[in-house]
């Protein structure tokens, strides 16, 4: 269980689907239907063609480490320095923020392009979070 | 837009830059207004159109007794001001006011009368980025940088650089905050703030403020100060999250703005004399060297270690210091911009000698925007 103090997201209609999934321990992302585009993060149409026929689907939960900061100081409430914050390209093409889990916190074993894979933290009763280890095998 | 039809006729930072506790954020804009008013050789009730950013056109405008028929509020972060100078410039060529007055202040550090800034936990920044320890610009800005550096092939002590030329320029400057020579190892050996960036690497926290005066070009030989022309103007925007710009590589809004100015002065990059390009850490002249056209990517830590950059170089860049060692009260583009007019006027502390255009990039956020205005003393 995380820290209670860590900023906690509050879902919009338009994010529940995400947040659900978290819970349910699935990373779900968007597709058009009408140009195949996947984005991140949610929003009811596409933001490559504009249509509203999208869909939502079950990542594979797959990507790799695209950028990082080690965090040390000013510290977010909730975390103690150092800490890594990544940005993983995930294997359907969006990118997002998240932490790196099972690893030392340093520039070492943080090595850009690593596979990484999901892993859920709930942060409370309603909210789990989306994180990513480094990939087995 | 049409070059060189509308100047610069007033420009003045506060009185005092740095540490501040005896005023407030309204009284900062204030006191740079009233310099540049004086500066300007007008009185206040000249001013006819008006612009900010976080702080509001209506409470400023109340503040300073002005009465304005054109406003711009448009706050998107530090390069804010680039765009006002921008959307000034047009409303002057339409006819929708005659003499703008732009302000920016910042109780940066004292924080006296500072306006709150707060991520709400419903937005998408509250939803897919704060929840992951992002917690301020040392967080949020440097995230791109270990892509940039893996790959363009730039190095830590190439990052450091920028910090050890921007001092060389700041010991020139007598109002700049931090004066001492630093080398590559003080800045490798600083302490660390998010790794790869030191404190060196990371701008100062300061109060204070700066504002700029604009009128038509046909008016500005009547004012008293040498007028600085608007040559190029463009702007963009991206992305309030960092985690979600197109690319680590290159900031599009850079790419969009950066050009466009280019363009609409006429000039190629052997024409620029003077450059300012917004550094709130250390990595964003790298991107604004290779966004703007200067060179590729692969060459702006290389060209910023080899000296090119520093006083005597064949480009002289942030030649106030910058935000790393002039001053940084929040929203810096208004000190560069100042810079830059400083350089045109030939009354620069560390001023190029016989410089007749000036490039002046900002960015707003962590790359979420993007101003730039290109200045010369020719017309």
């Amino acid at each position: 269980m995380a820290e209670p103090m860590r900023a906690r997201p509050k879902p919009t209609p338009e994010t529940q689907h995400f947040w659900d999934g978290t819970k349910a321990g699935e990373l779900r992302l968007q597709r058009c239907d009408a140009c195949a585009h996947v984005y991140f993060p949610p929003r009811p149409f596409c933001p490559s063609c504009a249509s509203r026929k999208v869909s939502i689907f079950k990542a594979s939960g797959r990507g790799t480490l695209y950028s990082y900061v080690i965090n040390h100081r000013p510290a977010a409430p909730g975390f103690t320095p150092p800490y890594a914050i990544a940005v993983v390209a995930l294997e359907e093409g969006p990118r997002m923020m998240s932490n790196i889990t099972g690893c030392p916190q340093t520039p070492e074993a943080l090595e850009l392009d690593m596979p990484l894979e999901v892993t859920f933290e709930p942060l409370d009763e309603q909210i789990t979070l989306p994180v990513f280890r480094p990939a087995k095998g | 837009m049409r070059r060189n039809q509308v100047a610069v006729v007033g420009a003045a930072e506060t009185t005092e830059l740095g540490v501040i506790p005896n005023m407030s954020q309204i009284r900062l804009h204030a006191d740079a207004a009233l310099n540049a008013i004086a500066d300007a050789g007008l009185k206040l009730s000249d001013i006819d159109g008006f612009a900010t950013a976080v702080e509001t056109p209506q409470q400023m405008c109340h503040y300073l007794g002005i009465t304005p028929t054109w406003v711009d509020g448009t706050s998107v972060g530090g390069c804010s001001f680039m765009l006002h100078v921008r959307h000034a410039a047009a409303a002057i060529e339409a006819g929708l006011c005659k003499t703008v007055l732009i302000t920016h202040a910042e109780s940066g550090k004292s924080m006296i009368g500072k306006l709150p800034r707060s991520i709400p936990a419903d937005s998408l920044q509250g939803q897919f980025e704060a929840p992951f320890g992002v917690y301020g610009p040392p967080s949020m800005f440097p995230i791109p940088v270990l892509r940039y550096m893996k790959t363009y092939g730039i190095t830590h002590e190439q990052l450091a650089m920028v910090a050890v030329v921007q001092r060389e320029w700041a010991a020139k400057n007598p109002r700049a905050m931090m004066k001492d020579p630093i080398t590559v190892d003080d800045v490798l050996n600083s302490r660390m703030i998010a790794y790869p960036f030191r404190l060196l690497q990371c701008c100062l926290v300061t109060d204070g403020g700066g504002a700029l005066i604009l009128t038509s070009a046909d008016r500005a030989k009547d004012f008293p100060r040498k007028p600085v022309y608007v040559l190029g103007t463009g702007e963009s925007v991206e992305t309030p999250m960092v985690s979600q710009m197109e690319t680590f590589t290159s900031s599009r809004a850079f790419k969009v703005a950066g050009p466009l100015a280019f363009k609409e002065a006429g000039i190629t990059h052997a024409d620029v004399d003077h450059l300012m390009i917004y550094d709130a850490f250390a990595h964003l002249p790298l991107f604004g060297l290779g966004d703007l056209g200067f060179m590729p990517h692969e060459e702006t830590g290389p060209f910023i270690a080899a000296g090119h950059t520093r006083p005597g170089g064949k480009l002289p860049l942030n030649t106030n210091g910058g935000g790393l060692s002039y001053m940084h009260s929040g929203m810096y583009g208004m000190y560069a911009l100042q810079e830059s007019v400083r350089q045109m006027r030939g009354i620069a502390p560390a001023q190029v000698p016989n410089a007749k255009i000036s490039v002046c990039h900002g960015v707003g956020g962590m790359f979420a925007a993007s101003g730039t205005i290109i200045f010369t003393n020719e017309r």
